[in-house]
Order: C-alpha cells, then structure tokens, then sequence
C-alpha cells in the first residue's frame, strides 16, 4: 500500500504509538437497519469487489446464506423474528453483520504479530495478510466474533471496510450496492447527524427507542446502527449490549504481559546475583573422604544382608 | 405503470398488494424509503407473508391468496359509506354519472348474459345508454338508480368489514385501519401509490385484482397525479418492452390487435377500431389508429405496402381463435398439434405451469430450438436427472438446438422499464464463446428462408420475400437501425395542401412524434408510441441528464418516456376542471388560458379548453372507467371469485368455482385438486437473491440462497412435525417436489369462514442445471389455468399437501 | 545402578541413558516453548520468532513442540514419579532452606535420591505441563478454533500464559539449582554423581546404591572374553 508509520494510528504489537498526525477526519458507515430490506446485495457486492468464493451451501430453515461469517463472507445478513410484546407486531429485524471498526479495537490489542492489525487515521481498522501469523488471538480480542481465520491460508479475514476503495475517495462496496439507501457513508461526524434525522422519523413512526448504535466500551465504531429499538440491541441476532474489550483479553495483553516478564525478569537475576555472592555449594575433600568411609560400611552391611 | 420509479418519491401512502416490490425490485424501491424518509410517508403491506417489504413497513396485514378483490372492494364500500371519494374527480373525470342500459344485472355471482356451457357471457347488455346523438345519457347527480355511481355502490354493499374478514382472513380492526389510511387519500393534497406485480396478475382473475386498486384510485382522485397511479412493476427488465411491441398472440407493436379471421379486408379491421368520441368534443386519440397501422404496415413491408394492396393488411396473421397465449399453445403441442418450437429467452419447462403437461407436450414437439444465453432446462427437458426430471431419454425423439445467445450486458440496445422509459445502453463486453445476439441469429435464419421461398415458393410465400429488409448487413441488423425504424420515418415528402412549397415531412428524416404519421402510406413507423424516440436531433433514449426542474421527479431529460416522453400519463387528471393543480404543490401541468403548460408533456392536446375536452384521451369517454362496458371478459365490475383451487367455497356464490369466464381446458379441469386431499393454500414468489431462473447460473447468487425450500407456519410445522431445515415432500393433484422446511414466525394461519387455512410458500429460484443445488419449481404443482382476460398462469393460489420427509430419494 | 571405585574418584550412577535422553528431550522443547512463546507473548519479544522462520512458523510449531514435550515428560514422569512421593524428611529440609541457599548442606537431615526442593520441582512441572497442554490445546486455533467457545479460548489463553510463567520460573530455579550445585550437572551429561556429591546432598541414597553393592573397576583384571558380575 505504500503507507507509512504517519497514515497510522495504532499497529498491532508495537511498543509505539504512532504520530497520527495525518488525523483529518474519520470515516463512518452507517448501517440504517429500519431502511434495510435484507437483499443481501451488500453481501454479493463484498464478495464481487473482494473476488471472494464462498461455498454454495445448503438451507438450514432461515434466510441467513452462508450461515455466518467466513473467511470468504466478510458481511452478513442475520434474520431475526420477533414479536414486539408491546405492540404485538411481527419485526423482522435484519442487520448486516461485519467488522464494526471500534476506535479501541479489540482484534489489535490482541494480536501479536508487529503490523498484522493496522489502525488507519481515518479510523478503519485494517488485517495486514503479509504480517498476519494466523493464530486467532484477534478472534478473542473481537467484542463482536467477526474475524475468520482461512484454513487455505491461515491468515486473519474480515470486513475492511474497502480501505482500498475509501483510500481512493469511494465508498465501501456495500454502500455503493445497497440499493435503499439503507448503508451510507461519510465522515463519523456527517453519519452521526445524518442518524439524528433517521432516529426523528422512526420516533415519529412510533419508535420510541429508535437510536445510533455507537458502543462507547470500545470507544464508538467506525460502523454504526440506526436501530428501532436502540435499547434492546441484542434483539438484532444478538448484537452486545454494551461491548467491551472482554476483562480476560485485558487482563493477558496487559497486566500478566508485563507482571510475567518482571517476574521472570526477576527470577533470573536473583538467580544471577545469587550465584555470585552465595558460599559455594561444593563438595569438600572432607566430604569425599567421609563417603569412602560410608560406602564401605554399607557395602559391608549390604554384603552381610 | 402510469406514472415513473422516480415519481414515487412524491408520494404520502404506498400501498404494496399483489407485489413485493422489496423483495422482487429493490433497486426501484429505493423510491418508497425515499418517500417515507423526506415526506414521512406511510407504508402499508397486505401480503399472505410477512415479506421483506413488510419489514420496512408502517402497517401490515395478512390476506389469503386469491380475495384481493373482496378486499379492495370493501375498501371501495368504506370510502363510499364514510364519503371519502374526491366528488369533483370523480364526477368530472370517471364514468361515475353515465347511465347503464336497462338489462345489466349481477346476481348469485353472474352478471347478465353468462353461457355456462361457453364459459363466456354475451357482454351487449354491459353497455351504457346512449342518447339519439350516439352519446351516453349522464346524470351529473349520480342519483339515478342506473347511473355507474348507483350500480358500484350497489355491487360494493354486500363487502363489509365482516365480509372481508371472512373471505380475506384480514383481522376487521387492521382491516379498517388500512380502510382509513387509504381514504384519507381522498383529500386533494394527499395521494396514494399503488405497487403491484405478479401477485395480482397470476391470478385467474388477475386483470380484475388490477381494476379494483384502479377503480380505488379513481374514486380518491390519484390517476394522472404525482405521487399517485397504478404502477405495475413490471417481473423482468424490458418485459414492458416486450408488451409494447406486440411480443403476444394477440397484439402487433404500440397495442394495435391482430386481425381477427373473420376481418377479411382492411377496412372491416378498421370498422371496429373506429373509435367514435361517446361525448361531445372528446379527442378519443384510438381515432388515429389508422394512421398507426398503415405505417406500422409501411414500416413492415416497405415498397410492397400500397394503398392498392391495402398496404399488405393481407399479409398479416389472421386470429382464429382469442390467442395463441402460452397455455393454449402448449395444450396444442400435448395434442400432437404443434411440430416445431422456438424458445427465445423463455424457460418454459420452468416458466409454465405444470411441468408434468409441459414435459409431455415438449416430448411430442419433432424440434425445439432453444435460443437463450443460458443453459436452459428446456433445452434438456428430455436429460434425465433423477427426480428432479425424471423422464426416459430413450422415449423421447425431440430433435433439439441450443443457440447460445449473448446476454443484455454483451448487447447494445434500449429496455424498457417499468415506467415506461426506453434506456438505451451499450455492450459492457464481447458474447463468451459462439454466443451471438438474438437479432443476428434471427436474420441469418430469415435471410435463408427468404431465399428457400424465392426459389422454391411455397404456400404463401409473400409476407417473406417481400419483408422491408433495409438493413446495412442483412445478416446482421444493427440496434441504432432498428431503433430508427420503431421510431418512424418519412417515407415520401409531404407538403402543406394549401401551400405545396411548404414541406411539412420531408423523405428520409425521422419523425419528431406520432402526431405527425399518415394514413396515405408516407410515413413508416414500427411503433407508434415509440415515435420520438430517435429523432433527427439523435438517440433520445441515450440522454442522461440528471436535471429536474421543479424537484418534480420527473427527469424529463433522462431518456425517453413514452408516449411522445410524458412521464405521467393521464396528467390532464392533476389539475382541476379549470385546470388549475388540484393540490399547488404537486403542480404537474396547469392551464394558462391559452394552453397547457408544466412540467410534463400535457396528455392532451396543447390547446384544449379545460371543461370542454375529457382528460382520459384514450377513451371515446374522455373518462376513466369504473365500470368497463364490455371490454373486459368477466365482468363490467370485479366481483369475487376463489382461485380454482381453494381451501374454502365461495361465500358471495357457492356454487362458482373459480373465475366463471375464464378459460380451462378439460383436462386441466380435471386435474384440479380439492381441499380434503390438499387441505393448504399454496403461492409461489421470488426471492431476492435470486432473478427467475437466471442467477442460479451466478455463483454469488447461488451462494446467497443456495436451495430450494418452502416456508410454512410454526402452526402447521407443529401439526405436520415438520423440523427447521428438514425435508418435506410437497404435492398438488398435478406433481409432487421435495424441499427443505423454512418454518416462520412471518406466516400465519388465517381464519376463513371459520376454518383454519394454513398458507404454504414457494419460491421459484431452482431446477436442475447452473451453480446452485438441484431443486424444483413451483411449477410442478401449479395448475394449468389463467387469467379470464389475459391467460396468464394462476400461479400465485392453488391446493397442496405437506408432509415431513426424507428429502428427495436418491437412486 | 551402582557405585563404582574408579581409579581417581569413586561415582554412583544416577541415571541410565534412557533417561538422559528423555530428560534433555523434554528440557530442549520447553527452551524451544520458552522462545517461541516468548515471542507470541510480548512484542519486545517477537523477534525471536526469527528462530523458527517467522512468526506463521512460529505459530504452526510452538504447539506441536507442545506434544513433544507433553510426550516426553509423560515418559519421564512414569521414569521419576516413584522417587517423588513426598516424606516426612523432605519437610524437614524443606524448613531450611536457607542453609541451602547459603551452603550449609551440612545442616541438613539425610535425603534420599530427591530432596524436597526437586519433588516440588517434578510435581510442579507435571502440574503445569498438564495445564500448558490443556490449556494450549484450547487456543490451538488450526484445529481447536472450532472446539472451544470464544470466552472458554480467552480463558485458555490467559491460563496457558500464567501457566508458562510459573513454568519458567520453575525452570529457572531447576537450572540455576543445577549450576549453583556444584557436581551436579554430570548426572544429566554422563549420568553419574561423584560419592562426596551423593554424600553431601543425597546421603540416604548413597546408602542404598551403597548397599546394593560396589563396582570395583580400578584393577578390572581381564579374566574371560565377557564380564561376569564383580562379586
């Protein structure tokens, strides 16, 4: 890509942060789920633009093809029933699922490889296949279960949210397919507004929980949600409540990364230190004599036994 | 449709029934979040689903397949009896005021005249009384009891909410919400759009379902208004097109109708296609259809066609029956009466309903030539694949040709969509392989046979060898040449008779508009409303301009829209009887005082004073029809009639079964199944994902609905221990399919008449050839019935059972 | 196993090739763990993922370096385990430490073949080994991805990295015993102690090989083609 140290904002595995100081704005997509129809053409444009090849697969009594995300399928359409207890109403709440692109990005705390997992300064979090090592650890630190790692390549997948085509003034794929509307996008800042004006005409039809989908436990995403019922995000195939970075992941990348080297640290210089100003643990010429002594009286006893 | 894709956006209710304008046009439907997200407008869905488009719906209720018409007219009973109609609109601009001719009854279901034994009525009776000048008797008060206003409110009253609830299954409380939605769309400054497609054509009443919704929006003042109209949405790109130029038994280009054999000459086709005006001073445009057809013959035969020759009417084909439609001739092809088939971008082996009769007629054809950018399954109809065509190669002698042909991307040419625009587009690359258009292959095929009749003759060889031909390569005519020729040209110069220095036409050149043809053979036009076009100015389908004056919706500079690029037809209709808007801020065109003039092309002539000349030109009226006279087959009004196969009897008319006029062969009427043995009501639908029979070419498309299921109740999965994703074996009295289970919350079982009806669903995206896996179509379970007026297949209501099962067997 | 009169010194065997070889199996793929995990652990650290070809390489070897070394201590284990079970003694010494650390072995109760500081060691290495493998295998992503929840793979993660922590301190503390004792690294090289070494640190076991009787190989008269039992 050509990109230097300046074009990031994080780098996975890296003891640096680095100067961000191309930051002009970050980008947004915005996923309007109450304008979406679920025909899945967000889903064909992801694998026409990608050149991806998912499998033809088989139906499991839902609408949801491929059944989750794959290292082919960056993008989704989850299905989800349900009756509205207050209104007794049918919804059928269809969200395109994908890489939210947190600005705390879970997947890049996570990974360990040096420059696997890049965070752009507009704010798309990027998989690096030359630096990726395959070892799934960006799959624990995801809040959201989206990367997929390939079996053909062991390499980490997901959406990028075509930070080839954003980089080049388009929009993502899916954005430039969605044929209601319903995906739009733009800087965070324009998205956000353009959401207020969505979540005043869904109040206005009677939602009156209609809300932006901006998880501030990963401190906002670059994807973000126009849903009805902002209050109950997980009715939408189980979208998290308020995610988070889990307390484990934190825990490992941080805490015992730095305890584990100190102890270990301090292990081995005790040991260092010890072994210099300790009294020699030797054997002395006494003690060897003393064994002479020793083994003969038990040979000897050994022999009368 | 009447008005465009991009007029919806103006609208304040749209109310999708008979379609799935989501789930089957998403592109367009862009249009409808358009509408809600900058007017606020509302959203209804009445669907036996709960469909894709109901997801991003306002109001939804459930219906039965089959009962729209109930529906709709208790829709029309409740605006008559709360007095939400628009009175101005529908005194000045319907049929509502003109009397009826004594002897018009409707009575047990029937209207006057029905011959049981014909299955067809003698419509004379369906006529209006006219007074001693030949033009219809009217009473502007609508009081008399003979009146159109009188006989609908009358044919309405027995469709209560109670009615309707029983028929349909519609829940009365949601029923009379939807009533009130769609009457506030009576006021002069809210208007309703109506989007439908082939739910409410595949019926065996399919016409009817569309008057009734017509008839509803005449009564609310939306035909010929922004935001409003009857907008088909139209199943295929460019099946507008095909209709428009005449791609049925029935119809040559611009909606000219084939003579009949009885119609020996010209001039007894043009006796009955006279159109004399039914009210002082209307334009009654149909008056010109002489002009349309001698250049359409012009166009057609060139030199050959002279005024001595009657322009080679004689060439023609000549109906001796209503029409060759799909049905009839593959009932022909069972008898052993058809020998050879042409199959161009037609799948009919999928596409026709019960495959059963489809595959036996096929295998009595000696040839079959299959024209299709596809590997079609017609085109190995006789290839056994197991149960998913389980046929005996070796008893089939079907002589049959595959000709690859190029698909739209590879092809330069115009479609037409579902607003009436003709969109030219260029190849996006080369045909793969031997693939060759459609047009090379059918010149190469005419070229050959003009030359075999040449030398040998024949029966009748003259309609051949004396083809216009004018093409640069013969072999291969180009689109701009027949784009030219659909548009119309001048064939010999005309002058002005009172100044003969003056030339109005001048030989050669384009025609500008379809009011500049003549019936004296000097203009050649292949397409009357088409004319216009492609003008001496250029390729007017090839425009692209994005500018709309007025934010209207109209884009009048985006192609080409016919008639003559009017984007709203019937737009007269938007303004009042003085011609001014009937609501200010959906101004379409207005009069000045001296003409008409807006936004759009004034459908009807520049010149005519407003409360001389009717707004419905088309019409000797100058009126819109509530009730059709007799130009409908079944009936002057709609009336409800139950699919041919129905879970419940009639209720309005016991003792009918089905549409009473429309047409069933004997032994299709015999292979009709009945509730005890198939107790549920079955639809079959499109899905997104998937184009017909297309996309399961498309690995994408495959990998995004990659099997064949139908989608049943948890109710009736309860009742049948049906499992999510497991296999049942659906059957009808015609055929049987195994599909996987998809078991929803979005169907539910309808109470009608008291009885239990379970609604099974049936896409119709799989067969045996292309990139997804092996399945079925619902065709091989529909019956082999159409629509009275159309025929078009009753694809969308008829009888199955469901049984869990181990999916298909494999041998 | 015997003690043997050399010419210059007299030795106790201590352990038979066998498990010299399994010792230094086991002791090489744990070195090998250390650096290749060390390397997916800390990014200061990933560098030494350059001994094993990269960082794909390093992740597709650590694991199976796992199974040989869960392989190879399991034989150890059963090699081992009958000379770690835990007596009254070992609590004793266990207590003073401390005269270990400074030398003063001389303090100390007689010990047998391990003292209490080893069977520590030994019991904390089966533990932590268990818990590495177990552990391991939950994260094992190019086979396991599948097995394991994402919540039940983070803990495994954070488990299998304590683990390998405490797993190196153990290691630490077993090869700085080994070279802080001075003598005692022959045992592992050529499998035998000098008698002073087994005097001093394991006298109890001096007694029994002892006991069980004396090679004397400092005159080794040859008698016959073919060695006869010394007594």
């Amino acid at each position: 890509m050509g990109l230097q140290s300046q074009d990031f904002a994080r780098i996975s595995a890296t003891n640096f942060r680095p100067p961000d100081v191309r930051h002009d704005f970050e980008v947004a997509k915005l996923i309007d789920v109450s304008k979406c129809i679920g025909c899945k053409a967000c889903q064909a444009a992801c694998l026409e633009w990608n050149n991806l090849r998912e499998e033809v697969g088989i139906n499991r009594g839902v609408y949801d093809n491929p059944h989750d995300l794959t290292p082919n399928s960056w993008t989704l359409m989850r299905f989800t029933e349900w009756e509205n207890p207050e209104s007794g109403n049918l919804e059928w709440l269809i969200r395109k699922d994908g890489c939210m692109h947190c600005a705390d990005p879970g997947c890049l705390k996570a990974c360990p490889s040096p420059g696997a997992i890049v965070q752009y300064n507009n704010g798309i979090v990027d998989f690096v296949s030359e630096n990726c090592i395959g070892c799934g650890y960006c799959v624990k630190g995801c809040p959201f279960n989206i990367p997929r790692i390939s079996q053909a390549d062991h390499k980490a997948y997901k959406c990028t949210l075509c930070s080839d085509r954003v980089s080049v003034g388009q929009a993502p794929a899916c954005a430039k397919a969605c044929p209601t509307g319903a995906i739009v996008f733009g800087t965070k800042q324009a998205m956000l507004d353009h959401a207020q004006g969505r979540i005043t005409d869904l109040k206005s039809r009677g939602f009156k929980n209609a809300g932006i989908y901006d998880p501030p436990g990963v401190g906002g995403t670059h994807v973000m949600y126009v849903l009805h019922h902002a209050d109950q995000p997980q009715l939408y195939a189980n979208l998290p409540n308020n995610p988070k970075i889990s307390q484990v992941v934190e825990l490992w990348k941080g805490l015992t990364k730095y305890a584990g080297m100190a102890a270990i640290g301090f292990a081995a210089a005790f040991a260092f230190v010890h072994g210099i100003v300790a009294r020699r643990n030797d054997v002395s010429r006494a003690e060897d004599r003393e064994a002479e002594h020793l083994i003969d009286e038990e040979a000897a006893r050994g022999r009368q036994a | 449709m009447t008005n465009s894709w991009t007029d919806i956006k103006n609208t304040d209710l749209i109310i999708v029934m008979g379609g799935n304008a989501a789930e089957a046009h998403p592109c367009g439907f862009k249009w409808v979040t358009e509408a809600k997200a900058q007017r606020g407008a509302k959203l209804i869905v009445v669907d036996p689903r709960f469909t894709r488009t109901a997801s991003v719906a306002d109001f939804y209720a459930p219906i039965r397949q089959g009962t729209d018409i109930a529906f709709l007219l208790g829709v029309i009973r409740y605006c008559i009896e709360n007095d939400k109609i628009q009175h101005d609109y529908v005194r000045a601009f319907t049929n509502a005021p003109y009397l009826v001719k004594e002897g018009f009854s409707y009575q047990d279901g029937l209207f006057s005249g029905y011959d049981e034994a014909k299955r067809d009525y003698d419509r004379t009776s369906w006529e209006y009384e006219l007074g001693p000048e030949g033009y219809v008797q009217v009473d502007e008060t609508l009081q008399h009891p003979r009146s159109v206003y009188q006989l609908l409110k009358k044919h309405v009253a027995a469709y209560t909410p109670e009615m309707v609830e029983r028929i349909c299954g519609t829940p009365k409380d949601k029923y009379l919400a939807i009533c009130k939605m769609i009457a506030e769309c009576s006021a002069r400054d809210r208007t309703m759009t109506s989007m439908y497609a082939l739910g409410w054509t595949q019926h065996s009443k399919g016409s009817q379902n569309i008057r009734t919704m017509a008839m509803v929006q005449l009564l609310l003042g939306n035909i010929g208004v922004r935001g409003g109209g009857m907008n088909a949405l139209r199943g295929h790109s460019n099946i507008q097109g095909l209709t428009d130029i005449g791609l049925m038994s029935d119809l040559i280009p611009g909606y000219l109708t084939i003579p009949k054999d009885k119609e020996v000459d010209f001039e007894t086709y043009m006796s009955t296609r006279g159109f004399k005006p039914l009210r002082p001073n209307q334009m009654s445009y149909w008056q010109n259809y002489r002009k349309f057809m001698v250049s359409f013959l012009k166009s057609m035969w060139g030199p050959a066609a002279t005024a001595e020759n009657q322009f080679a009417y004689q060439w023609l084909p000549k109906l001796d029956v209503a029409g060759y439609d799909l049905l009839r001739i593959m009932d022909l092809m069972n008898q052993g009466k058809v020998n050879g088939y042409f199959c161009q971008g037609f799948n009919p082996l999928l596409s026709a309903p019960n495959r059963g009769k489809i595959t036996a007629s096929l295998s009595k054809l000696k040839f079959l030539v299959v024209m299709d950018p596809l590997q079609t399954e017609t085109a190995r109809f006789w290839k056994d694949e197991g149960v998913h065509n389980d046929v005996k190669p070796e008893s089939i002698q079907t002589e049959v040709f595959e000709l690859p042909t190029s698909c739209f991307a590879e092809d330069e040419g115009s479609l037409v969509n579902s607003g009436r625009w003709l969109q030219w587009h260029w190849a996006g690359q080369e045909p793969p392989g031997e693939a060759k258009a459609d047009t090379w292959i059918m010149a190469q095929l005419h070229m050959r046979l003009r030359e075999l009749y040449r030398k040998e003759g024949g029966a009748f060889p003259d309609p051949i060898v004396n083809l216009h031909w004018p093409y640069r390569d013969p072999l291969d005519p180009q689109p701009d040449e027949m784009a030219k020729e659909m548009n119309g040209y001048v064939v010999s110069t005309v002058t002005d008779p009172a100044d003969p220095s003056k030339v109005l036409l001048e030989k050669g050149k384009q025609i500008d508009t379809f009011g500049q043809l003549r019936d004296d053979g000097s203009t050649a036009c292949g397409c009357w409303i088409y004319s216009g076009s492609w003008t001496e100015r250029g390729n007017m389908m090839a425009r692209r301009d994005t500018s709309d004056p007025g934010n209207t919706g109209a884009y009048s500079n985006w192609a080409f829209s016919w008639p003559a690029n009017r984007r709203i037809l019937y737009n007269r209709a938007s303004a009042d009887l003085d011609g001014k808007a009937w609501d200010p801020k959906r101004k379409l065109i207005e009069w000045n005082g001296t003409a008409w003039t807006g936004y759009d092309v004034p459908d009807i002539a520049v010149n005519a004073k407003p409360r001389d000349v009717g707004p419905f030109i088309m019409n000797p009226e100058g009126s819109a029809r509530l009730f059709s006279r007799g130009l409908m087959r079944d009936g002057p009004f709609p009336a409800h009639y139950e699919p041919f196969e129905s879970p419940v009897a009639n209720v309005m008319a016991p003792k009918i079964r089905g549409n009473p006029a429309a047409r069933i062969f004997p032994a299709d009427l015999a292979a009709l199944g009945t509730s005890d043995k198939f107790p549920y009501a079955a639809t079959s639908y499109r899905l997104t994902e998937h184009f017909h029979y297309w996309t399961k070419h498309v690995w994408v498309n495959a990998v995004l609905q990659p099997e064949f299921f139908v989608e049943i109740s948890e109710q009736l999965a309860a009742e049948k221990n049906i499992q999510k994703g497991g296999w049942v074996k659906v059957s009808s009295n015609r055929g049987t399919v195994y599909a996987k289970a998809v078991v929803t919350k979005r169907i539910k079982p309808l109470i009608c008449d008291g009885k239990t009806v379970h609604v099974v669903g049936i896409p119709l995206h799989w067969g045996f050839t292309g990139a997804a896996r092996k399945g079925f179509g619902p065709n091989s379970l529909t019956p082999f019935v159409g629509d009275a007026n159309t025929d078009t297949p009753e694809f969308k209501a008829f009888l199955v059972n469901v049984e869990p099962s181990n999916g298909p067997a494999t041998s | 196993m015997a003690v043997r009169r050399e010419e210059e010194r007299t030795t106790v065997d201590r352990y038979p090739g066998r498990v010299r070889v399994n010792h230094w199996v086991t002791a090489i793929s744990l070195i090998l763990l250390a650096l290749s995990g060390a390397a997916l652990f800390h990014p200061a650290l990933f560098f030494l993922s350059g001994l094993f070809g990269g960082g794909s390489n390093t992740r597709a070897l650590h694991p199976w370096i796992g199974v040989v070394l869960l392989a190879s201590f399991a034989i150890l284990f059963v090699q081992m385990v009958r000379y770690n079970f835990w007596a009254k003694v070992d609590t004793q010494w266990m207590r003073q430490i401390g005269d270990v650390m400074s030398g003063h072995e001389e303090n100390l109760p007689e010990i047998g073949k391990y003292n209490g500081a080893q069977k520590i060691v030994f019991w904390l290495m089966t533990l932590l080994i268990l818990v590495l493998f177990v552990t391991g295998l939950m994260i094992w992503y190019e086979y396991f991805g599948a097995s394991f929840s994402i919540e039940q793979q983070r803990f495994g993660h954070i488990l299998h990295a304590l683990a390998a922590i405490a797993m190196l301190l153990v290691v630490i503390v077993h090869i700085y015993a080994g070279f802080y004792v001075r003598g005692t690294m022959s045992a592992m090289t050529e499998g035998k102690v000098t008698g002073g070494w087994a005097f001093r640190h394991h006298r109890l076991w001096l007694r029994k090989e002892a006991r069980e009787g004396v090679i004397d190989e400092r005159q080794a008269p040859p008698r016959h083609h073919g060695v006869g039992p010394a007594e």
